[in-house]
């Protein structure tokens, strides 16, 4: 099977017209991919600025204002355009393939959310380019985020930033948890699905039952701002707490969001590199499954020093103390398929994976300690917390998309990244990593609040904020050849083939990079390592026609085969919809009647875009003559 | 168990930063509240190190055992049974199980240890954050007035002080590591900290929740001392400021700028936007903790407070050179 | 391990029909996820309504007048009532009743857009204006995301029966007024608990 396999229903219009009007998902998610990764670039430029700011007493490298612009850009960025985007981009790319499909549910919502994801992206960084900066943090509380404390439009750009972002992931995850549900090969029933797709599943709907709180909270936020409600307004009768629990209860799923794709990612690379199926898959779903349930009952552990009764306190003390219960047992079964596996290949993927488990449970274990509430309140808002969850979101969510990237990177290109190049990567990112966030736990400890711009020599920070900005700069530096790597292998790796790792998973039953249709057969499936189970050859069933976009639809549960759907092909409506969303978007932190104005082209895009094509009517009261 | 671990803890760390014995810091508990925080602290360092270090053991030993090479071509393992896997799972999860348990009941009765020191303190003490500031409140308890001064905090040793907590704008966060953990002070809200200071000294506090530009210096001063050194202290700041003074430096702090949001009591001057000014010489920081009180400090704050606080809501005050000297010397003689 | 594996047929899968109804549609799945979403949504709102009466001394405020219970209640029993032709086009569309497709879908509008002309009357019966204070503006805010929910599935219905009336109807258009009709359903049944909160939370607190 070659790329050049191509079948002509499949295949995209040629050049920029093909570029703006593709459904094809590994299209789509090798843009929103680089994408992430360029923002996650310009926000580790913002770390470092702090880092430097911060790396020694009375710096006066930058002044309150810059230093406030700089962290709350570093945030929002990072948990908005990166964090959540580019797990959602790993799903939107790999999804299909493990499930031996040929698109994504809906593909045309797959374009729509990279085009408003990229709105939210220019919602962000136009202002900070045009000095109009959101400067109050990545979550922005109330009283000091509304109108009284926060005049000009700062708070409304992050506040319609998060819309753009919340969109967009609303829109991959109702596409990712239909086609994980509807479109999985025959055979594969749940019980048979292979972990990372159960951790995209998982995370979808997380992600569905999440957004909306802070959907709501921002324009709660904006209404306050703009027409002068009371949501938060003590004077009016509102609560600035009201914006703390609709915005915590989105803020803690948001993390295991982040957090189970990760899971899948380390799944799959260990049951490669250990060659052996993952050990106690059934306690793995199961806790991840819990996890995903469990998040949504933590969110009050963000707001242990607000002063809410100790009673309360309590239950979500025991409540976030019970989540590290299947997090630890995720640990122990991927150590154990390590341990019983049929030997280890050290190639870069595996390093990664190591690295999360050293670095993951660290974060972890430092969470247990601020799940007390009666200690948090010593180690709340302070360098502690920005120690905790720089571990477990670079550590448990960053190293594994790393090693991620690494072990698909020649499935998506056809090329090896360079194995030298990648583990001196690894180790500069791990090493700096460690070596910059480990002494924060230390600063927490020695009295250093957050978000503070500068800090005087009798506090007695300088030297460990010093260590922090080496460590940072030299995981930096690890990041750069990282994605030099990348980008040299793309031209120069060395050619990978279909199945150059030998894994369980379906994608690599197809050539590197894969054709646009991805397959050229419908695969049936016995087990979550189809391609192990069936050495003698893997059962597959012909029929899907060449013609035109057509997918196999099974049930939910057992994956019987059901029907053949029509998948649409390229669309420009994606992306005029997307047009249209974001002028009102804008348009919204002016006036409110932007909403009113906007729903017009917005209703017409989405008119043309579900438009069906089909003839004219030849019946009823419309009816033309017959064609 | 949990004192002396948490002893050999803080020592070790201790040897790590050379620094933690310091004013502002949890590590050096000066009050019955934070010494109760380390102490589950020292307790959770052990559980979790030992978890950790369980952890680390585990994977090193596969790291090891599966250390022989193998290649993509290698086939897997495609039907595996290892009974004593699944027994290893089964202990794991009891003994995470039974460490989270032994810390989440730790917790709770550090919970409740602290719950049962909040009784009514010894005095009133009210405390209200501002942008960027700290207005401090006592209730006297002869008179039933309210003594106020700012930035600094007094406590009598080895009594429980109740602060009653507000917020005059946005949220803050009022944090005295040494002596107990943060509360917020959220408007509309009323919330309260008990602190029951064991040690006599001087220590730090700072605000712990962002709350605008000045956010990093937003501290104060906490003097804990001995309860006849605070009685005596308490009568001090109740005082009046003395009469009379330079006139030039009165015709511009009592009746001139000043007035309009400072207060100085015995005077004219009688705003309440700022900080109260009527003991001022007495503090040992200027602007909440971001200048050492001096002569040179308050007079370079009256000249340019947005140059030492840039976004400081106050303005500049121009004044000749012979009435800022005035002024800097009326402002230090209130002690 | 570098090519790909080898291949065994095991069967063909061209005689599967090309649509399905209900729950086994695809598209079925996504509009159950939106469904999700704004429920969520809805429910969250609800909460914060609770959230700021819990917080009020009085509820309503000390001098906010309470919604006229009749625009409300009209209004409901309208909503109610539109759910008959509802199923009753959803389950000509099971049929595939060209004919009573494309009249009901017409009728659907037209209830639709008499909907939207009782909620105007409704919204300026409130007796709170939303800058007033907590009470108001959350008021305003359920009443507001309903509305909207409300205007999406009329402009959602109406383009749908200009289409139907125009083109050839396929199966896969009749599993669209299907799941059109679901989405109906459900702006129903989200009303329910905000009449209960918007109209007689106040009156009964």
């Amino acid at each position: 099977m070659s790329p050049d396999n191509t079948l002509p229903a499949w295949t995209d219009p040629p050049g920029l017209w093909g570029f703006l009007t593709t459904v094809d998902h590994k299209r789509i998610a090798a843009r929103y991919v680089v994408t992430t990764i360029a923002m996650m670039f310009l926000a580790g430029m913002l770390a470092l600025d702090m880092r430097l700011q911060l790396s020694g007493p009375d710096m006066g490298r930058m002044g309150p204002q810059e230093y406030n612009e700089s962290f709350s850009l570093h945030g929002s960025t990072m948990m908005f355009l990166v964090a959540v985007p580019v797990m959602e981009a790993m799903g939107l790319w790999l999804v299909p393939l493990m499930l031996g499909q040929r698109n994504v549910a809906f593909p045309r919502l797959s374009a729509f959310s990279y085009w408003l994801y990229l709105g939210g992206i220019l919602m962000l960084w136009v202002p900070h380019a045009l000095g109009i900066t959101p400067d109050l943090g990545w979550f922005e509380y109330a009283p000091l985020s509304g109108p009284a404390y926060s005049p000009g439009h700062r708070a409304d750009i992050w506040a319609q930033m998060i819309t753009f972002t919340e969109v967009a992931a609303l829109a991959a995850s109702v596409n990712l948890a239909a086609t994980i549900l509807k479109m999985r090969p025959p055979g594969m029933s749940l019980a048979r699905m292979p972990m990372f797709l159960w951790a995209m599943l998982i995370a979808s709907l997380m992600t569905i039952f999440a957004l909306p709180a802070v959907m709501l909270v921002t324009s709660m936020l904006i209404a306050d701002r703009m027409v002068s409600t009371h949501f938060f307004n003590v004077a009016g009768g509102g609560d600035p707490l009201l914006f703390q629990h609709l915005f915590w209860f989105f803020g803690h799923p948001e993390v295991y969001i982040i957090f189970i794709p990760a899971v899948g990612f380390v799944s799959s690379i260990v049951e490669t590199f250990a060659r052996r199926p993952l050990f106690g898959y059934r306690f793995m779903v199961l806790a991840l499954v819990a996890i995903g349930v469990l998040a949504f009952g933590l969110w009050v552990h963000h707001m242990f020093a607000v002063g809410l009764p100790r009673i309360g306190n309590a239950f979500y003390t025991a409540a976030s103390m019970l989540i590290a219960l299947p997090a630890g047992i995720q640990i122990f079964c991927w150590i154990a398929t390590l341990w019983d596996g049929r030997g280890i290949r050290f190639a870069t993927p595996l390093l990664w994976v190591i690295g999360f488990i050293i670095t993951f449970v660290i974060g972890g274990l430092t969470g247990v300690m601020a799940a007390a509430a009666p200690l948090d309140l010593q180690l709340t808002d302070t360098y502690f917390i920005v120690a905790h969850f720089h571990y477990v979101l670079v550590g448990g969510a960053m190293f594994p998309l790393f090693g991620a990237f690494a072990y698909w990177y020649p499935k998506a290109t056809g090329r090896l990244m360079s194995e030298r190049w990648g583990k001196i990567a690894f180790a500069l990112i791990f090493g700096g990593f460690n070596l910059g966030f480990f002494p924060m736990h230390l600063l927490g400890l020695m009295g250093m609040p957050r978000r503070i711009y500068t800090y005087g020599p009798e506090m007695g920070w300088g030297t460990l904020n010093l260590v922090a900005t080496i460590g940072v700069a030299i995981a930096i530096l690890g990041g750069v050849i990282f994605v030099a790597n990348a980008w040299i292998s793309y031209w120069r790796g060395r050619p990978a083939g279909a199945d150059p790792w030998g894994g369980p998973t379906l994608e690599w039953a197809t050539s590197s990079p894969p054709p646009p249709h991805n397959f050229d057969w419908v695969p049936v499936v016995e087990g979550f390592t189809p391609l192990w189970d069936a050495p003698e050859g893997l059962p597959v069933m012909t029929g899907l026609p060449e013609d035109r976009r057509k997918v196999m639809i099974t049930s939910a549960s057992t994956a019987t085969a059901e029907y053949l759907q029509g998948s649409p092909g390229p669309s420009i409506w994606p992306l005029i919809a997307g047009l249209a969303v974001s002028v009102m978007f804008v348009g919204s932190i002016f006036t409110p009647w932007a909403v009113a104005i906007g729903a017009v082209p917005i209703g017409a895009a989405l008119t043309a875009w579900f438009w069906p094509k089909r003839k004219r009517a030849t019946t009823g009261p419309l009816g033309g003559r017959p064609a | 168990m949990g004192r002396t671990a948490a002893m050999i803890r803080t020592l070790f760390l201790c040897f790590l930063l050379g620094g933690c014995a310091g004013v502002q810091t949890p590590l050096d508990p000066a009050g019955l509240q934070s010494a109760q925080l380390l102490s589950l602290f020292g307790l959770m360092l052990w559980v979790c190190g030992v978890a950790y270090v369980l952890v680390l053991g585990f994977l090193g030993w596969s790291l090891w055992r599966a250390r022989r090479r193998i290649a993509a071509e290698t086939a897997p393992e495609v039907n595996p049974v290892h009974r004593g896997l699944s027994r290893g799972l089964w202990g794991w999860t009891a003994f995470v199980a039974t460490g989270l348990l032994l810390l989440a009941i730790a917790s709770f009765l550090t919970d409740w240890t602290l719950a049962r020191a909040e009784r009514r303190g010894a005095i009133e003490v009210s405390v209200t954050g501002h942008q960027w500031w700290w207005r401090i409140q006592y209730r006297d308890p002869a008179s039933g007035q309210w003594i106020e001064t700012a930035n600094e905090l007094h406590l009598p040793q080895d009594r429980t002080t109740l602060i009653r907590l507000g917020a005059a704008d946005v949220i803050h966060s009022f944090w005295i590591p040494n002596v107990a953990g943060k509360m917020d002070v959220i408007p509309g809200r009323a919330n309260q900290l008990a602190l029951t200071p064991r040690r006599a000294g001087w220590f730090r506090g700072q605000c712990a929740e962002f709350c605008g530009p000045q956010h990093a210096h937003m501290a104060l001063d906490v003097k804990v001392e001995s309860p006849a050194e605070f009685t005596a202290w308490l009568a001090a700041q109740a005082k009046p400021a003395a009469a009379g003074g330079d006139p030039t430096a009165l015709a511009v702090v009592t009746a001139g700028p000043c007035a309009a949001c400072h207060m100085i009591r015995g005077t004219d001057a009688k705003g309440r936007v700022g900080p109260d000014l009527t003991h001022l010489a007495s503090r040992r920081s200027l602007a909440a903790g971001t200048l050492p009180m001096s002569r040179g400090a308050v007079q370079g704050w009256v000249a340019q407070p947005r140059a030492i606080k840039p976004g400081t809501m106050m303005p500049p005050v121009p004044l000749s050179g012979p009435q800022a000297d005035a002024v800097s010397r009326y402002l230090m003689a209130l002690k | 391990m570098s090519e790909a594996p080898p291949i065994r047929v095991v069967g063909d899968v061209a005689h599967f029909p090309g649509s399905a109804t209900g729950a086994r549609h695809l598209v079925w799945w996504g509009n159950l996820g939106f469904m999700l979403i704004e429920g969520t949504a809805f429910l969250l709102a609800g909460g914060a309504y609770l959230y700021l009466m819990g917080h009020s001394p009085g509820w309503p405020p000390q001098g906010d007048g309470l919604p006229d219970l009749l625009g409300g209640t009209v209004f409901t029993l309208c909503l109610l009532a539109s759910e008959l032709p509802n199923r009753w086009l959803s389950a000509q569309a099971k049929a595939k009743n060209e004919r009573h497709v494309r009249l009901g879908s017409l009728l659907m509008t037209g209830l639709g857009l008499i909907l939207i002309g009782i909620r105007a009357l409704e919204l300026g019966h409130l007796n709170v204006r939303w800058d007033q204070d907590a009470y108001g503006s959350v008021v305003w805010m359920l009443m507001v995301l309903h509305t909207s929910h409300v205007a999406t599935d009329l402009g959602d219905t109406g383009v749908q029966m200009v289409w139907l009336f125009t083109h050839e109807i396929g199966d896969d258009q009749y599993a669209d007024v299907s799941d059109n009709c679901n989405y109906w359903t459900f702006v129903v049944l989200a009303w329910l608990p905000i009449y209960i909160l918007v109209y007689w939370m106040p009156r009964w607190v």
